[in-house]
């Protein structure tokens, strides 16, 4: 497993370098929402009892950080490897495609989590913020930031050019990121939008990151998690066929 | 002993280009061997195949004989491939990135070897040097320093000396050269069909995704093109006896057929018997490249 060490170590070793870029520039976007979005709703919303708007907000904008950060890292990465050509450095050597799929699932997760935790300290400044139950935010950390991770891969591998990134994240990590109850409780939706909400994953891995924090949310955590998990499992699945088959990598 | 690179019945076809159509190979260990044809006749399908970076539509492939699908880590283990494009990860310096593909061959304590490579390519001074940073020439150096990392027993070169120097053609085929001494075969690919004349032993010549010759340099040499007298006499006529030789020339100076090295001494007494006196000789010889463009043109035909 040493073909898989080393690439982990080289996908980390990547973003670490211009972090500023990486981490701080996504870090310092969700400060700027969490400061105007406060300032506009602090006194208007109250989502749960006893919960303020800023407070209420953060583990919204943690989660949309690690997931949109751990998409951003693998696709990336991929697409820049293949454009400049230096992919066949990974493909020449003996790593296996379950090895190739773990560095880049892992090292995506390793930058969700950089800025996840830079937006969470930063947020300490701002907001009390509490953390009943840790499991639970592991649990959907975790899951929700490899789904996002799989995606990024199977974009990485299927684009041709920065375009076809560029338009998977505008037109559907964005959209599903944003209307996915960060900013808000579903609840204060009409009941047509609350149910073409409930059909959103990320409403699901965002809540149930929040419940993690503020014990409530606006479904139960465990049917989240058994939400999430199945696309955990297919994307992780559909990555590695896609890998196996040699996709775009291997004609 | 094991064939070094051995490919049977190989086969590709793309969506639109059938690129090989039956390839059958077998290179020995510590043979330099090229792989001469023009664009577009396979090479680099054939090459990438070797590495798994393409699969083969039929056929077999094994490197020191693992196959290349079914064995993928032997036989990469045992395959050092310089690409053809000018490839590099800006984000890493050339010693990062050679132990990073140390790393990814298994290798974590590989400085001694790393050292060694950057000192014989000369690359010692930009071991610390971001690769974007590194001119043409200097980035092809680091290529072959990547395709070496693992010491590969096969070394592949897809037209490592386009573009490059001729210092830097020189000191790299003087470092390839010695690794072929110490054993690895090297397999080589190139349009400089001077270089491959110079370097290789046996040749394969491949066209439309055939071989179409392949044999050792020498013998194609010798039965590709024809050994040629070129003289300048002090007679416009050739004795009768040397006649049957000639082939061209006009006025004073006449072209003969040279079959044998041996024939030379013959003609030279028989001017000397006919009193004629040699104002300039010299020997026209086959290079590689008109054997090249001869085999070529009568595959053409054929085909």
């Amino acid at each position: 497993m040493s073909g898989f060490r080393t690439l982990l170590y080289k996908e980390i070793l990547r973003f670490w370098k211009v972090l500023v870029q990486t981490v701080g520039a996504p870090v310092l976007t969700s400060l700027l929402y969490l400061l105007i979005f406060s300032h506009v709703l602090e006194d208007h919303v109250q989502v749960y009892p006893g919960v303020r708007y800023t407070s209420f907000l953060m583990p919204g904008l943690i989660m949309m950080s690690i997931l949109q950060n751990a998409f951003a890292n693998s696709s990336s990465s991929l697409i820049q490897s293949k454009i400049t050509g230096n992919i066949v450095f990974v493909l020449l050597p003996p790593i296996s495609y379950l090895e190739f799929f773990l560095a880049y699932l892992i090292a995506a997760l390793v930058r969700g989590f950089a800025v996840g935790l830079g937006v969470l300290l930063v947020g300490l400044f701002f907001a009390d913020i509490e953390m009943r139950h840790p499991p639970w935010i592991l649990a959907f950390a975790l899951t929700s930031g490899a789904v996002f991770a799989c995606i990024g891969i199977l974009a990485g591998i299927w684009a041709n050019q920065f375009d076809n990134l560029a338009a998977v994240q505008n037109f559907i990590i964005m959209p599903l990121t944003f209307l996915s109850g960060v900013f808000f409780s579903i609840h204060s939706l009409s009941p047509f939008w609350q149910g073409v909400s409930h059909l959103n994953p990320v409403f699901y891995m965002i809540d149930g990151f929040r419940y993690g924090f503020f014990g409530q949310g606006d479904v139960d955590p465990w049917l989240g998690l058994a939400v999430v998990t199945p696309f955990v499992l297919l994307l992780s699945f559909l990555t590695l066929a896609m890998l196996k088959s040699g996709y775009k990598l291997r004609h | 002993m094991t064939t070094a690179v051995r490919l049977r019945g190989v086969e590709k076809r793309f969506p639109r280009v059938h690129a090989l159509r039956g390839v059958d190979l077998d290179i020995e260990q510590g043979e330099f061997f090229a792989l001469l044809g023009p664009n577009g006749a396979g090479k680099t399908t054939l090459i990438s195949i070797l590495a798994g970076l393409t699969r083969a539509s039929a056929g077999s492939v094994e490197i020191m004989g693992f196959d290349v699908t079914r064995q993928y880590r032997e036989a990469r283990r045992a395959l050092g491939v310089v690409p053809q494009e000018l490839v590099y990860d800006p984000f890493f310096t050339v010693r990062e990135t050679l132990r990073l593909q140390s790393g990814y061959f298994g290798l974590r304590r590989n400085d001694a070897w790393i050292d060694e490579l950057l000192d014989n390519l000369g690359l010692a001074d930009k071991a610390d040097t971001y690769t974007r940073r590194l001119s043409g020439g200097m980035k092809r150096r680091v290529l072959v320093a990547q395709a070496l990392v693992h010491k590969p027993p096969v070394i592949v070169l897809d037209e490592p000396t386009a573009g490059v120097d001729v210092e830097l053609r020189q000191s790299l085929w003087a470092f390839i050269r010695r690794l072929n001494r110490e054993g690895h075969s090297v397999v080589l690919t190139t349009h400089y069909l001077e270089e491959a004349e110079a370097l290789c032993k046996r040749v394969a010549m491949l066209k439309e995704g055939r071989v179409v010759a392949l044999d050792r340099t020498d013998n194609l040499l010798r039965a590709g093109a024809e050994r040629r007298l070129l003289l300048d006499l002090d007679a416009s006529e050739l004795p009768a006896s040397l006649q049957p030789l000639l082939i061209g020339g006009e006025g004073r100076h006449f072209i003969l057929d040279l079959p044998d090295y041996g024939d030379l001494e013959g003609i030279l007494a028989n001017l000397r018997e006919a009193g004629i006196g040699i104002r300039d000789m010299s020997l026209a010889q086959a290079d590689l490249e008109k054997v090249f463009l001869k085999i070529m043109n009568a595959t053409t035909e054929r085909t």
